[in-house]
Formats: C-alpha cells, structure tokens, sequence
C-alpha cells in the first residue's frame, strides 16, 4: 500500500551533479540538442555568455526524475511544466525540491498540485514550475475497508 | 523576421520510433536509474508491461517543419516548458509528432525588444490519440519588430 498523499507534503528532494562539460556532450548527443553554446567554449564566450551553459532541459530532466521517484509504481504524472529562470553552468550542484500544495479527489482518483524548483549551490533557482500526479484513491480509514 | 502567416498550421506529422538504445541512453545521460526505461523484467512486471522513456523524452523527437516558419539560428532562449501526459511514451512503439505556433507578441524593454514564441506540438499514435503534447515558449532577443 503506498503512503498516503497530504497537503503541505514535501518530496525527497534529489541533488545532482556538479553538473561536468562531459555531462553537457552527453545530454547533447542522446537529446540530438547540438546547440553549441552548450558544449563549446569558444561558440559560448563568443555569444557573449561567459561560458558554456547547461542545457535547461537537463534540468527539467532532473526534476523529472524527482517526480517519478515520488509519485513510485502507482501514480501517473498528468502535467509537468517549467519556467526556466537562470542559466546552469559546469562545476554546479543542482537541488531539486517539491511541495504539495493541493489535493482534490476526482472521482476515483486523488490528484496531487506540486510546486518545485531547482536551484544550484549558488543559491540561484534556476527553474520554478508544477506539476500534476494523479493516482486511484485510497481509503483513509482502514476500518471502513475491513467493517 | 516571423511571418505571422505561419501561426496555427500545424507541420505535417513526422513518425518517430521510441528506440530502446536512445532511451537507455537519454536515461544515462540525465542520470536516471529507474529501471522502467532500461530493465526489460522489471518492465514487464510493471503496470506497463513493457519499458516506458523518461518524461522529458519527447523532446528529443523531430516534430517537422512548419511552413514559412524561419526562426533564428542564434540568441534563442528556451522560457518555459510544459508537458501534458495521457501516458508514457513506450519504447518500440511509433508516434507521429507535429507541431504549430500559437503565439506571436513583442515586449519592449529597457534592453530592447524580446518576442516570445509559443508553440504547441503533440505526439499521436497509430489511431490518432494524442498520447502527450507539450507547449513551449523561446524567446527570440531583439531581432526587428513584425506586424
């Protein structure tokens, strides 16, 4: 039986990285994203950016990946999306966090609203967004289930 | 610089295989070891019944040309991201993936003109079910003004 879903329940948050150049070819290649502001240094000062940039969707990767593991083997995830705020260079930690800041039940299922961000060791919170779980209702009163 | 005759048509859709080598690879290179992406017996087990790709998978698939659409090589920036699931994407199966611009508007700003493009793309399958769709946002930094 999984554990029940409440209003104001945080996620495990996840850390990842520090997030290496290598890192960044390798999102490159298995994204097909080629943008070379990601990977090569050069293209990256050139375009005024001070350096290479992580690609934005590595971290909503990352984020994904904290709401998979939370919602386990017997919630969907309905919605996900993401505002990107700042830029993510090589040599940061990412940490991922997520609140749930609703709960409606709709018909049989229970539909959980979370609020997450990521943010780096810098402190700078580079993505802010929500997502939607939903999963089949689950009885709050075990007495109710056994009479 | 965007012809706004382009807004709302959709690209003709292009078919794309959820291959299980580009999805083991994508998980690796976002770090993430849930073995429903890569572990053919524990998939099997699962609710699925068969390996699923990461939620920011979709991504990676080609959604087509849009007719007249020309954007910029350089100085796009990826705003916002959102993904809509009816279910994961499974590995072996075939999609058709399109996408259309929703949205044109301007910002004037000290810094200059940003103008912020939505767009919205879907993955169908065989029958014509839309099993994701996403929208997203880039933001095109100056540029000249359109209509």
């Amino acid at each position: 039986m999984p554990e029940a879903w409440l209003k104001g329940q945080g996620l495990p948050s996840i850390q990842r990285g520090p997030v290496t150049r290598l890192d960044l070819v390798r999102y490159a290649g298995a994204s097909g994203d080629y943008n070379p502001i990601h990977t090569i240094e050069e293209f990256a000062q050139a375009a005024g950016l001070g350096g290479v940039i992580a690609h934005g969707m590595l971290s909503m990767a990352y984020l994904g990946t904290m709401l998979t593991l939370f919602a386990g083997d017997d919630a969907d995830l309905v919605e996900f999306g993401v505002r990107f705020r700042a830029m993510v260079r090589p040599g940061d930690v990412i940490e991922c966090q997520g609140t749930i800041t609703e709960l409606v039940e709709e018909g049989d299922r229970l539909v959980a609203k979370v609020q997450f961000m990521a943010k780096t060791d810098k402190e700078d919170t580079v993505i802010k967004g929500h997502a939607v779980l939903s999963r089949l209702f689950i009885q709050r009163a075990p007495q109710e289930v056994e009479r | 610089m965007i012809d706004p005759a382009c807004l709302m048509t959709w690209s003709d859709p292009v078919p794309g295989d959820i291959e299980r080598g580009a999805v083991r690879k994508f998980a690796e290179a976002i770090g993430d070891t849930n073995p429903l992406y890569v572990d053919e017996t524990v998939a099997r087990a699962s609710r699925f019944g068969r390996l699923i790709a990461p939620p920011t998978f979709a991504m990676t698939l080609d959604y087509g040309e849009i007719p007249l659409l020309q954007l910029p090589h350089e100085g796009l920036i990826h705003g916002e991201q959102t993904f809509y699931y009816e279910r994961p994407l499974f590995v072996g199966e075939r999609v058709f993936c399109s996408r259309r611009l929703c949205d044109i508007s301007t910002r004037r700003g000290a810094s200059g003109s940003m103008t912020f493009l939505v767009f919205e793309s879907r993955c169908q399958d065989d029958d014509g079910h839309i099993v994701q769709s996403a929208r997203m946002t880039l933001i095109v930094r100056g540029g000249e003004e359109h209509a």
